[in-house]
């Protein structure tokens, strides 16, 4: 058995929050059993403030970056918020892109301190009034956030430790092999297009 | 010539440091013997699983959760195979279900024979984690028998286990339970009274339930400062519903508090697992969902049936869809509570997978909790955080 979060429960909170904050809650969602709201970015402290406050949501789980380059605002922050008094979980999902600052929720959650520097150190989101926006998983000195679309799986450079020097050097990476990739991808169902010939198949009784 | 009569200096703790369980650099702001603030640097084991694993089929990125705690292999690989779970709709047979408790709950022995022997390590006696770690091996031992690895199990697949448990193997398990709380009553007629041990942490690290909840903390760093917060209890998974058990709660928060609550957690882990083996003697059946879309055909039906051939091929090469949409499956680690969230594109690669580790947060939380304290606590309040850094570097 897998347990999820009361359906009832989950439509309610929804609904509250977009009647609390018309203005910053966009929509809401409840999809494979977790309710998701749409917040604007600016507003986010403020939802999740009445979220701690009102919500009973005691515990902030994690923040995760997610990078969708296609869209102009290319950058998904998700929230994800505990609460153990009432056995509930809410994902709140706000977009940003490289250069509009997300408010900093340390005033509300002291845990979102890391997260946000590693949101920032992996897709460079900029989260504005954070008191110490350092990078956090990467190398000290690293250039680039590893975890954007655009950022190659084998990334720019590679470490040695060079005997004669006696210190670590960094060179652009040399790849004994190149980076693999094939695509399997094809749908089991069969294919969707045309081969040269079927269109005439049309007019045939019993075909098509 | 700087003046050095206030007493203030930074001392950098790490990175190869016995005491820092792994790779982690703490820079320390001390005022004579008094911690200041911590300020720990994470990251010198980032190997970026989450962008490898953005490569990679569903199947192919199991082993990468092996890999982030390292000590508690199977509870991470499990949280995947939940949120595929709900993601497919696919169901685990009872035996599958069992199968997975069991190893569930041995592997948080694993995990809390190690954590216990490193704190008991730390501050100075060296017998009891040597005899933490000959009961380890033995667990290890039925890793493999069951899985083929010692550590990197591999094992949990979604819809089920990988295989069926070889033939003895539950008789094997449930002799060794038998045998086990005896290790530790040996180890707790050892250390739990002894005085060094509780000099060492009583009223060490003491966190308030208010600061444990801000700070995110879950698992024993929860339960310790007294707040009942199980997932096994209150958001349950695969067939806790039916197994007794209960659940270990402290109440000052120190580390004296928590190495307690692991020492029980061991004992209800027992419990679990036997109920498990008496009841695997009797279910029979399937371990993994049979739906050949998502979970590979067995070997003889691939030599007689043109159908399994190809979805065996398929599965292996392009891998099974997902439904697009997101999902956030957490499930109670020996750590605490560790979540993966999922985005799919509905291909058979993850669009986006981040994981949350409780280490991640508990080591967030240490600045506070060492403030105040002596240069000789850090390194038992580093060893009661239970951190592994394969999860929180990830």
């Amino acid at each position: 058995m897998i347990w999820t979060s009361d359906p009832a429960a989950m439509q309610a909170l929804g609904e509250e929050a977009r009647a609390a904050h018309p203005q910053a809650v966009t929509g809401f969602s409840i999809a494979f059993g977790d309710l998701a709201l749409d917040v604007l970015a600016k507003e986010v402290r403020g939802v999740l403030l009445w979220l701690r406050d009102h919500g009973r949501f005691q515990q902030l789980v994690d923040i995760a970056g997610a990078d969708y380059p296609q869209r102009p605002l290319r950058f998904d922050v998700v929230y994800h918020l505990l609460s153990l008094t009432r056995n509930l979980r809410v994902r709140i999902k706000v977009q940003t892109d490289e250069d509009t600052p997300v408010p900093s929720v340390i005033s509300v959650y002291s845990n979102a301190e890391w997260f946000e520097r590693e949101a920032f150190d992996l897709y460079g989101v900029v989260f504005g009034d954070h008191p110490d926006l350092r990078r956090i998983l990467t190398d000290y000195g690293f250039q680039g956030h590893p975890l954007r679309k655009d950022f190659p799986l084998t990334g720019y450079t590679q470490v040695r430790w060079n005997d004669e020097l006696k210190r670590v050097v960094y060179e652009p990476v040399a790849l004994e092999q190149e980076w693999r990739t094939w695509d399997f991808e094809s749908p089991w169902e069969g294919a969707d297009y045309l081969l040269p010939g079927d269109e005439k198949g049309k007019d045939v009784p019993g075909w098509g | 010539m700087a003046d050095i009569s206030d007493n203030k200096f930074t001392l950098n703790f790490g990175p190869q440091h016995p005491a820092a369980h792994g790779v982690l650099r703490l820079v320390l702001h001390l005022d004579g013997e008094v911690v200041e603030r911590i300020d720990p640097h994470i990251g010198l084991l980032h190997r970026g699983t989450e962008k490898l694993m953005e490569a990679r089929t569903y199947l192919q990125i199991i082993p990468y959760f092996d890999r982030l705690d390292y000590v508690s292999p199977m509870s991470q690989e499990h949280v995947l195979c939940l949120a595929l779970e709900r993601m497919i709709g696919l169901d685990v047979p009872l035996r599958g279900s069992l199968i997975r408790v069991l190893f569930l709950e041995m592997t948080r022995i694993l995990n809390h024979l190690l954590n216990v022997g490193s704190v008991i390590l730390d501050v100075g006696a060296l017998s009891p984690p040597l005899w933490g770690y000959e009961e380890r091996e033995k667990l290890m031992q039925f890793y493999e028998a069951a899985s083929g690895a010692r550590l990197h199990a591999n094992y949990f697949r979604p819809g089920g286990v990988r295989q069926d448990l070889p033939e003895g193997l539950v008789e094997e398990i449930y002799a060794w339970t038998d045998h086990f709380p005896g290790v530790l009553d040996d180890i707790e007629g050892m250390v739990t009274h002894n005085r060094i041990f509780m000099q060492r942490n009583v009223d060490i690290g003491v966190v308030t339930k208010e600061q444990a909840l801000d700070w995110g903390f879950t698992g024993v760093m929860l339960r310790g400062s007294g707040v009942p917060w199980d997932l096994r209890k209150s958001q349950p998974y695969e067939c806790y519903p039916d197994l007794e058990f209960d659940i270990v709660v402290g109440k000052n928060g120190d580390c004296w508090d928590r190495y307690l609550c692991r020492m029980e957690e061991m004992r209800q882990s027992v419990r679990i697992m036997r109920q498990c083996c008496e009841r695997l003697g009797t279910v029979k059946g399937p371990t993994l969902n049979e739906n050949n879309k998502v979970t590979p055909p067995r070997r003889g039906d691939m030599k007689r049936s043109m159908e399994s051939l190809i979805h065996h091929f398929k599965l292996f090469s392009e891998g099974f869809h997902v439904p697009a949409g997101e999902v956030y499956a957490a499930a109670e680690a020996p750590k605490g509570e560790f979540g993966v969230y999922l985005v799919s594109d509905g291909s058979s690669r993850p669009y986006r997978v981040k994981i949350a580790a409780p280490g991640f947060k508990h080591l967030q939380g240490m600045d506070v909790m060492t403030r105040g304290h002596m240069v000789a606590d850090v390194s038992a309040i580093l060893g009661t955080l239970d951190i592994v850094f394969g999860e929180i570097d990830r």
